[in-house]
């Protein structure tokens, strides 16, 4: 009986997810997957042939440069929204209206949050304004298309999208500790940084560890936002995973080579898979 | 004394109200500008100095849109694909938590693992042999292209939010059921799919907006103009040679709507699906 209930989603997803990947190793394997009829074996040469390619390598590091700092900066900027949410110093009708206006990044898909930051960070745009009326910078600056903005200004956009994830959940944990940790450590005589180092922090680990990894494999295959906002340019200088792969496929035609892409992709997605698993298991 | 009491009690209010306010110019300003905008003529939008507020407010980039039946059409099937894929995955994903959260069974742990894992599957690992799947069963540019794979994305998110739910209720109810003589069958259907309200709403509501924001698959999955969604019309907008930011602007306010109305109308639930990978079931 068990089976009959869940053998429609197991066979839709051995079909859709299971089978298709099978498919996308065979195509690293083979020399003009898709496009050729009778496409040849042709071993490890498309691997190889990805490792040789420098752009491939720039994409990795920009890749990693990307998610790390937006993992960093969606864990800071959603622990501290967390944090000042659960104060009691402000009137509980005000935290919660901020609380539904603080998540509202979150609910704007890729597209809209790229012509959003497009608008913002045009060199007329309102970002520009402000920065010279302030003098900070002297010069309309291209953030978008300078091959020496571009990155950052992709992370940035990329930063304010995904920290309500960690602020939601963050919050959820914060309201789980309980109160008698925090009058314990009150009588022992600990101050309001020693809590927060030695109760709150600890307490939240569980969480922070989960979404971090989380939040690490999703960025690392982020696409829509990079292909709306820059599109791998100037000159590469954004080019991340998934851009590089899809450019191989869908404008190169090149589906066998991008194919090995997508399977180092897939490699690291899975590495970190494995340690979310494990953890979530632990819990 | 005084001193000490501004120290303790009036300077971490003060701060605590200056860390919101730069919180909210943060998270709001951004999309307050979005829809600001979308009501300004074309030639406002780069304005100097800078205003939020419209001068000559307008609503003439709105009209341009619902009196462009292509454009109109971009929405229909946003709609569409993205309800469709709701009511499907509910249904499977319901029958399917059913079994997790009621038995016992060999390789349990092995299928759990494995819908843990396929949430973390890159899009693009999928999408090269989905184009390839898709021409040789002569369904690319269709619906049912976009139906498929999309639900390949939702189903996991699904089967995990109402496993979720199925195991706070309690056993007593479906073998209330059984000792009338009753099917399990009849069980899920009669009793438990009642209860479980609220949680259908939540896995449905996050289904939902998943669906609604896809873009990868949408953009290669489908080519003519009929079966574009929203995304990819925004995409599409901005592909073109002189930019009509109001127009743009307009579309993403439109293309928001739904996803606002259902967060504003439904938080609790939405917050459920946001959390689930993260905070512990």
């Amino acid at each position: 009986m068990p089976y009959f209930y869940v053998s429609p989603a197991t066979l839709l997803l051995v079909l859709l997810m299971l089978f298709p990947m099978v498919m996308v190793f065979k195509y690293s394997l083979m020399d003009g997957a898709i496009m050729k009829k009778d496409a040849a074996f042709a071993g490890v040469q498309n691997y190889l042939t990805i490792f040789e390619n420098p752009v491939f390598w720039q994409s990795v590091v920009q890749t990693l440069y990307f998610t790390i700092m937006s993992v960093v900066f969606h864990f800071i900027i959603g622990l501290a929204f967390a944090l000042l949410l659960n104060t009691n110093r402000v009137d509980p009708l005000i935290r919660s209206i901020l609380r539904v206006l603080f998540i509202l990044p979150w609910l704007f898909t890729a597209v809209i949050i790229a012509i959003i930051w497009r608008l913002l960070l045009d060199p007329n745009g309102v970002v520009n304004s402000v920065l010279m009326a302030l003098h900070i910078i002297n010069f309309k600056v291209e953030w978008f298309s300078s091959t020496r903005t571009a990155i950052h200004a992709l992370t940035f956009a990329n930063i304010w999208a995904g920290y309500p994830l960690y602020m939601v959940s963050l919050l959820a944990g914060l309201q789980g500790i309980s109160k008698e940790l925090y009058e314990a450590a009150g009588i022992d005589g600990a101050n309001e940084l020693e809590k927060f180092w030695y109760i709150t922090i600890p307490q939240l680990m569980p969480i922070i560890i989960s979404i971090a990894l989380l939040d690490f494999i999703w960025t690392m295959q982020v696409f829509p936002l990079v292909w709306m906002t820059t599109g791998g340019g100037p000159i590469y200088s954004t080019e991340v995973l998934s851009t590089f792969t899809y450019k191989l496929a869908f404008s190169q035609y090149e589906f066998s080579l991008a194919s090995a892409s997508a399977m180092i992709i897939l490699i690291i997605s899975m590495s970190v898979t494995y340690f979310y698993i494990k953890h979530q298991q632990r819990r | 004394m005084a001193k000490r009491s501004f120290k303790s009690s009036v300077l971490p209010t003060i701060l605590t109200y200056l860390g919101l306010g730069i919180g909210l110019v943060f998270s709001a300003f951004p999309i307050v500008w979005m829809f600001f905008s979308s009501l300004k003529s074309n030639t406002e939008i780069f304005a100097l100095p800078p205003r939020l507020f419209p001068q000559d407010f307008t609503v003439a980039a709105y009209l341009t849109i619902f009196n462009d039946p292509v454009k109109v059409r971009f929405f229909i099937n946003s709609y569409f694909v993205a309800g469709v894929v709701t009511c499907l995955t509910l249904v499977v994903a319901i029958v399917t938590a059913y079994g997790f959260s009621r038995y016992q069974f060999r390789f349990k742990n092995t299928l759990n693992i494995f819908i843990i894992s396929t949430q973390t599957v890159p899009p693009i690992t999928l999408l090269i042999p989905y184009f390839g799947m898709v021409v040789a069963f002569r369904i690319f540019d269709t619906y049912l292209a976009l139906i498929l794979t999309y639900m390949v994305f939702t189903l996991p998110y699904a089967v995990l939010l109402m496993t979720g739910y199925l195991n706070t209720l309690p056993k007593e109810l479906d073998e209330a059921v059984l000792v009338d003589g009753g099917s399990s069958w009849t069980a899920l259907w009669r009793v438990i799919v009642p209860v479980s309200i609220p949680g259908i709403v939540a896995t449905g509501v996050y289904t939902f907006l998943l669906a609604w924001n896809e873009f990868l698959f949408a953009l290669t999955l489908t080519k003519s103009m009929d079966l574009r969604t929203v995304p990819i019309g925004i995409q599409l907008l901005m592909g073109q040679h002189a930019f009509e930011w109001n127009e743009m602007m307009a579309m993403s306010v439109l293309g928001s709507l739904p996803l606002l109305v259902l967060y504003l109308v439904a938080q609790r639930y939405f917050l459920a699906g946001m959390t689930a990978g993260s905070v512990k079931s």
